[in-house]
């Protein structure tokens, strides 16, 4: 059933109660010709453009718990393109015109807002490297424009801009076409998409182990038995050590809880979203009202989907500093993700050495944004045994190599990224 | 609120400490290591779920740093030991 204007009237004649289910929920088949673990964003996105643009169908999604209910359904929803280096410019950006036509692609509304991201520089080195940057993305043909205080006052008033603030803001870069959608529409959005085209939503089915056969994967085992594939797309973030692991492959990576909190709602104050890397802060208004914000990891390692007390106290140092308004707001909810942080900080998204293993991974705390054009390039890179041009780069080879995508310039070090 | 032992302190809080991280790889001999080897050493890690070996740095305390085995899932501390000592065997996971 196609949602539209007509759907929501007809249905609010039956008070709502007659809705059809958005996705099926099949027991699993003993075999498919694709399999994709985990079902976040990434995964869902997969399977709907294996359906879509290669016409693979007979694909099941295996996800352990509910759908979404990974770091898709606990990021901040931010969404940008604003980056330094080529492979990464090419691949958010090739995510940014995705989304621009997703809800209409998907018949779901992702409340997709293009409200501008605005990072703010706090001193004179700041400000040269959002120039650089700047300049950067509009060699690739990306939004971006650099702001001066007074147009930050007059875009943002209730951000301190007053020269007495711990960090004086001295200027800032904005991607106009950046923005915010609602996560859980995300994964409903692209789960309902790949049902009717075909694909298997399949939950509480946590993938236990491997079937191979010489060098090749043919199958998994999971809680609810096991299921052979000829082919076997790996996306679970966090978990991808763990799943890897079953394998015997080591990963260039470790695995982080990164934290966000709401406040309760308040009326219309802050229409576009704010970031500013010296202060360790994101910000941005939801549409219930909510104030959304979180900062940095932890910063040890971590599988615990729970963080602690020191990383909330700084990161709410720095909306009050920043927004001495929201002081006296009340929390309504912390939480915490798994991240998957890679050792150069992007992501991974290739064919691997063993046959029949395609491998999407590293996401950190970007990967929301990615989602379409992650599922975009892994589906292609799973129908061709080849990479779609805008993952090329991104392979698990080039740790092997030393030959890295390295958007911060920090090195080796997973929790600086 | 993470309660880190340090051996020369005792029990302090993780406000107290910076982090580096696993602290089983080994940096390989450069004399003899292979580049497969010294890219293992850079950029891969076992990134364990549950008892983790890391090193901490008491920076605001004494300034050491030391080693902690901790579980990663339920951030439960294990043990702790000087940077060059070995963290006691008896001290295993504490029964659920
Ligand atoms: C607090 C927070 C804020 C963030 N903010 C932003 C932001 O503003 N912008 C942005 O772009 N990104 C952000 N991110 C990052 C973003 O959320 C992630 O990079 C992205 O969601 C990863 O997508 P995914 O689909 O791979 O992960 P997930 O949604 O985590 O999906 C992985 C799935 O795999 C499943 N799984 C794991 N193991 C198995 C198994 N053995 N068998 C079956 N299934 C399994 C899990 O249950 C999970 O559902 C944030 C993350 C967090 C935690
Ligand atoms: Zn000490």
């Amino acid at each position: 059933m196609r949602y539209s204007i007509f759907s929501l009237a007809r249905n609010a004649l039956t008070n709502h109660e007659n809705w059809q289910e958005a996705w099926k929920s099949p027991e699993p088949k003993p075999s498919y010709d694709v399999i994709i673990i985990g079902g976040g964003g990434h995964g869902l996105a997969t399977a709907y453009y294996l359906a879509k643009n290669h016409n693979i169908t007979n694909v099941a999604l295996l996800e352990k718990g509910w759908i979404g209910g990974g770091n898709t359904g606990r990021n901040t929803t931010i969404i940008r393109s604003n980056y330094l280096l080529e492979p990464n410019a090419h691949l958010y950006e090739h995510s940014m015109k995705l989304w621009e036509g997703l809800s209409q692609d998907l018949n779901f509304n992702l409340m997709f807002s293009q409200r501008g991201v605005l990072n703010l520089a706090h001193s004179d080195a700041q400000i040269d490297a959002l120039h650089r940057r700047g300049n950067a993305m509009r060699l690739n043909g990306i939004d971006a424009e650099i702001l001066n205080l007074q147009r930050i006052k007059e875009m943002v008033p209730l951000l301190d801009t007053s020269a007495q603030t711990r960090f004086p803001i001295m200027g800032g870069l904005l991607q106009p076409r950046g923005g915010t959608a609602r996560h859980d529409s995300v994964a409903w959005g692209y789960a309902r998409a790949a049902d009717a085209r075909g694909v298997d939503i399949i939950e509480n089915c946590e993938v236990t182990g491997f079937k191979r056969e010489g060098g090749k994967v043919v199958g998994v085992e999971t809680t609810r038995g096991a299921i052979d594939a000829q082919k076997i797309g790996v996306a679970v973030a966090g978990n991808t050590t763990r799943v890897m692991d079953m394998l015997d492959m080591r990963m260039p990576m470790e695995s982080h809880v990164l934290q966000a909190m709401v406040t309760e709602p308040v009326k219309p104050m802050l229409d576009t979203v704010v970031t500013s890397g010296a202060a360790h802060l994101y910000i941005s208004q939801s549409d219930k009202g909510e104030l959304v914000f979180g900062g940095d990891l932890d910063g040890y390692n971590s599988y615990a989907q729970r963080g602690n007390f020191p990383v909330l106290e700084h990161i709410i140092q720095a909306v009050i500093t920043l927004f001495p308004a929201v002081s006296r707001l009340r929390l309504m909810r912390t939480w915490g993700g798994l991240m998957d942080m890679s050792m150069d900080g992007s992501p991974i998204i290739c064919k691997t050495d063993i046959q029949g293993l395609y491998l999407n991974a590293g996401w950190c705390y970007g990967g929301f944004k990615a989602t379409p054009a992650s599922g975009y390039c892994f589906a292609h890179t799973i129908a061709n045994d080849a990479p779609h041009e805008y993952n090329a780069a991104f392979t698990l080879d080039r740790f092997h190599q030393g030959w890295l995508i390295d958007e911060k310039g920090v090195g080796a070090s997973p929790m600086s990224h | 609120m993470l309660l880190i032992n340090c051996p020369h302190c005792g029990d302090r809080a993780q406000t107290e400490f910076t982090y580096r991280g696993d602290a089983t790889v080994q940096r390989p001999d450069p004399a003899t290591a292979s580049q497969a080897q010294w890219l293992d050493y850079i950029y891969f890690r076992d990134n364990p779920c549950g008892p983790h070996i890391e090193w901490w740095q008491h920076s605001a305390g004494c300034r050491q740093w030391i080693k902690v085995k901790r579980n990663v899932q339920t951030h439960e501390m294990l043990g702790s030991a000087d940077a060059t000592g070995e963290i006691a065997d008896e001290i295993e996971e504490a029964p659920a």
